[in-house]
């Protein structure tokens, strides 16, 4: 196999605090080396001057293994959430779920928490993890029985396993499409009020306190729910937070009109909470940013508001909305790509996420100032963006996976 | 009754330049006062015969189609547009939710498209979940008229609403309005809402806490959970109707709880206006919201009299909603932009455009009505 050089690109590893103009050597699906020496002559060489050189993303809780989506954003290792049809209830299908994205994605599957993610019966998470499974997941919605949480988070504990929580109270939330206020009100949605989030998530912190377990709540979205973690988090509870960018970046006037692309799960907020969630990300309250990448068909979305499927296509947008976190000041370009990169790959104990020799070759090149518009038609792969005609800066431009350019601009 | 055309109409502003009908939030005031005044010539249409020979038929929408697709059930709404487009002398056809592919699995839209085919001149449209009309009326090339679609609208049963209490009480402007019942669940609580605070009257919202939406005094509503305080002067009492699965436990206990406290009878009708009007846009659950004697009393009820508006407010809106597309004389064109509705907005008109032409400011009072 041709080694590959990538010469004059700025080099950000987060995970080991690199951050320098450099040229970086793959060989053998390794990285190989990192310095200013002259590449080899025997390597194919990329020219890397003017752009960034990151870590490969590793996109947590997504819903679907979409290769194309994923090169096409930079990503090249998915956490993979267990609602597949089957449910990823199962050692056979965990095994089969992490070897179905490869070479060009890694999968790195969540087992279900519960048998077919009913929240009634513990499913075999010990075997999963054996078969595969990074972590185990409650699935898109929580798990109504406070007994059955309070096992799960114990019974992980042997195993060490972190469980990816959706923290919104299941019985508040039935049959509600938007969060209670003005828009909800005056459109004549079904709306739960914002504090189903932080009933579930004080409930879910409480247990892990109480169980030691690790627990990682897959999108905090409300102010209250943050002030939540943030305290846990102080006092020592092994508890981390996520989010996508919908929620620091949209709120519930997005839904005006009906926009089914905006039903979303949890739903949007109201604007305090959606600043809350940026000042969540600035102060490390909120570790990792995900896509939440569930993608729609039009058959799925293009209904009335409440009968349509909640979920937003994000792999594609993810780099450039997370950057614009870097662009108002809420985080550091190294911190921002952490978020991405080292953050998600060390809660699930995953290879990659870094630069440092010998690390799997999975890296992305992205122009951190070239501006486009997001237009869902023009997607790579199903096009259900929230963020559609939203002009933004940052593309990726080479997407590398093992070694291999896998995607180029 | 006939009234003098709105300032800003005399001032040259077009009195309906919508191609849809498909809420009241879309409207300005003058909008709104213009389909109530259109609506009058028909009231006394719809009485004929005074004298022997006078027919009540109108042959102004004679040779255009119009689809009443109903995809929630309905009986008056649906007998309600039925009589108003044939009396205009249009070619109605129901579309009822049981004779219709939507059973068989055919979506929302395939269906639109199909009915769109068949190059319909009007549709009206019910269904069942919020948004629905609007979505479906993006698909369309004719008029669309809401005839109702989930908890969001239901414009005709506002205007009739309106129409009823204006030629009752010579007004709307200033007048105390209390609407009780199901707010929540209610679209026509919401189209309320929008109309009759763009036209001055004061509205109030009262209903047990679990049954009144959040933020709803964002509406510009005042909000009671004691009936007797938000029935206190009240020149109008608009009573809901309380779905059957919603009594037993799950938003109120039972029917009779919810009847000894929210239930209009005549001891707390006493707290209201003496010259109060009573309305329900029906179909009315006697002894659970209402007292039948109540309901019965014509000096005070309105109930039948706003069926008798609700033809005479939808063959005004089939007749103004058709205009252009029949070419009908002294009706200003549309302009383009005009064509492509944008998405609804959330704010009372007047507040989102300020002042039209030759529209008065609005008084402090009103803008915080509106807000």
């Amino acid at each position: 196999m041709t080694p590959l050089a990538i010469t004059g690109a700025r080099v950000i590893d987060p995970a080991t605090g690199h951050d320098a103009v450099t040229n970086i050597l793959l060989r053998d699906r390794i990285i190989a080396g990192l310095g200013n020496h002259r590449p080899p002559a025997d390597a194919d060489i990329i020219d890397g001057r003017g752009l960034v050189l990151a870590p490969g993303l590793i996109d947590t809780g997504v819903f679907r293994a979409d290769p194309a989506a994923c090169h096409a954003g930079g990503i090249t290792r998915i956490v993979l959430m267990p609602d597949q049809r089957p449910p990823l209830d199962d050692p056979a299908l965990v095994a089969f779920a992490q070897q179905m994205g490869k070479p060009d994605v890694w999968v790195h599957p969540l087992v279900a928490a519960t048998r077919g993610l009913a929240g009634q019966e513990l499913a075999e998470i010990g075997l999963g993890q054996a078969a595969g499974a990074v972590g185990v997941a409650t699935g898109r919605s929580g798990i109504a029985s406070s007994a059955v949480m309070h096992r799960l988070l114990a019974y992980s504990r042997a195993f060490d396993m972190v469980v990816v929580a959706h923290a919104e109270d299941t019985a508040l939330t039935a049959g509600a499409v938007a969060t209670e206020g003005d828009y909800a009100t005056r459109l004549g949605l079904a709306a739960a009020p914002a504090f189903a989030e932080s009933l579930a998530v004080a409930r879910d912190i409480r247990l892990a306190e109480a169980t030691g377990a690790r627990l990682h709540l897959r999108q905090v979205t409300t102010a209250e729910a943050l002030g939540l973690v943030r305290a846990a988090q102080a006092r020592g509870v092994r508890v981390t937070a996520g989010v996508t960018p919908a929620h620091w970046l949209l709120g519930e006037t997005a839904v005006a009109g009906f926009r089914s692309f905006a039903r979303l799960s949890p739903p949007l907020r109201s604007d305090e909470d959606r600043r809350a969630v940026a000042a969540a990300i600035a102060d490390g309250t909120i570790s990792v940013i995900a896509s939440g990448h569930d993608p729609r068909t039009q058959e799925d979305k293009r209904l009335p508001f409440a009968d349509a499927l909640p979920g937003m296509a994000g792999a594609e947008t993810l780099l450039a909305l997370a950057l614009s976190l870097v662009r108002d000041g809420t985080l550091t370009l190294a911190a921002a790509l952490k978020t991405m990169t080292a953050a998600p790959a060390a809660l699930f104990g995953l290879p990659g996420g870094t630069l440092s020799l010998g690390s799997p070759a999975d890296l992305m090149l992205f122009d951190p100032v070239a501006p486009w518009r997001i237009v869902g038609d023009k997607f790579v792969g199903a096009g259900n963006t929230p963020f559609d005609g939203l002009p933004v800066q940052g593309r990726v431009v080479m997407t590398v996976k093992g070694g291999d350019v896998v995607w180029r601009a | 009754m006939t009234h003098a055309p709105h300032p800003a109409i005399a001032a040259g502003a077009h009195p309906f330049p919508h191609l849809h009908l498909l809420g009241l939030s879309a409207l300005k005031p003058w909008e709104m006062l213009f389909l109530l005044d259109e609506a009058e010539q028909w009231v006394e249409f719809n009485r004929r015969p005074k004298n022997l020979g006078e027919a009540k038929h109108d042959n102004r929408l004679a040779g255009l189609t119009q689809i009443n697709a109903f995809f929630e059930n309905s009986t008056r709404t649906l007998l309600s547009f039925e009589i108003a487009g044939k009396r205009l002398g249009a070619d109605v056809v129901n579309l009822g939710v049981s004779g219709s592919s939507v059973k068989k699995g055919e979506t929302l839209l395939d269906t639109a498209l199909t009915l769109n085919a068949m190059h319909p001149d009007l549709i009206v449209i019910r269904h069942g979940s919020s948004g629905a009309v609007q979505l479906i009326a993006e698909k369309l090339d004719c008029p669309v008229l809401n005839a109702g679609d989930g908890r969001h609208e239901h414009p005709t049963q506002a205007l009739l609403d309106a129409l009823t209490i204006r030629r009752r009480k010579g007004r709307i402007e200033g007048l105390t309005v209390a609407i009780c019942g199901d707010i929540l669940h209610s679209r026509v609580a919401r189209s309320n809402f929008q109309l009759l605070g763009s036209l001055g009257a004061k509205v109030r919202a009262v209903a047990p806490p679990t049954l009144l939406p959040t933020n709803i005094d964002a509406l510009g509503v005042d909000c009671f959970t004691n009936m007797d305080d938000g029935l206190a002067g009240a020149d109008v009492v608009m009573m809901l109707r309380l779905q059957t699965e919603r009594m037993d436990g799950a938003y109120v206990p039972s029917t009779r709880e919810y009847f000894r406290f929210y239930g209009l009878t005549e001891a707390r009708l006493r707290h209201a206006a003496p010259d109060v009007l009573v309305m329900h846009p029906g179909p009315m659950n006697r002894g659970v919201e209402i007292d039948g004697r109540i309901a019965d009393d014509i000096t005070r009820s309105a109930v039948t009299e706003q069926v008798e508006m609700g033809v005479a407010v939808r063959m005004a809106c089939l007749d103004v909603l058709t205009r252009t597309r029949r070419g009908a004389k002294d009706w200003p064109p549309l302009l383009p932009s005009r064509h492509q509705e944008g998405p609804l907005s959330l704010l009372p008109s007047r507040l989102r455009e300020g002042p039209g032409v030759g529209e008065p400011a609005p008084s402090p009072d009103a803008i915080g009505q509106a807000r």
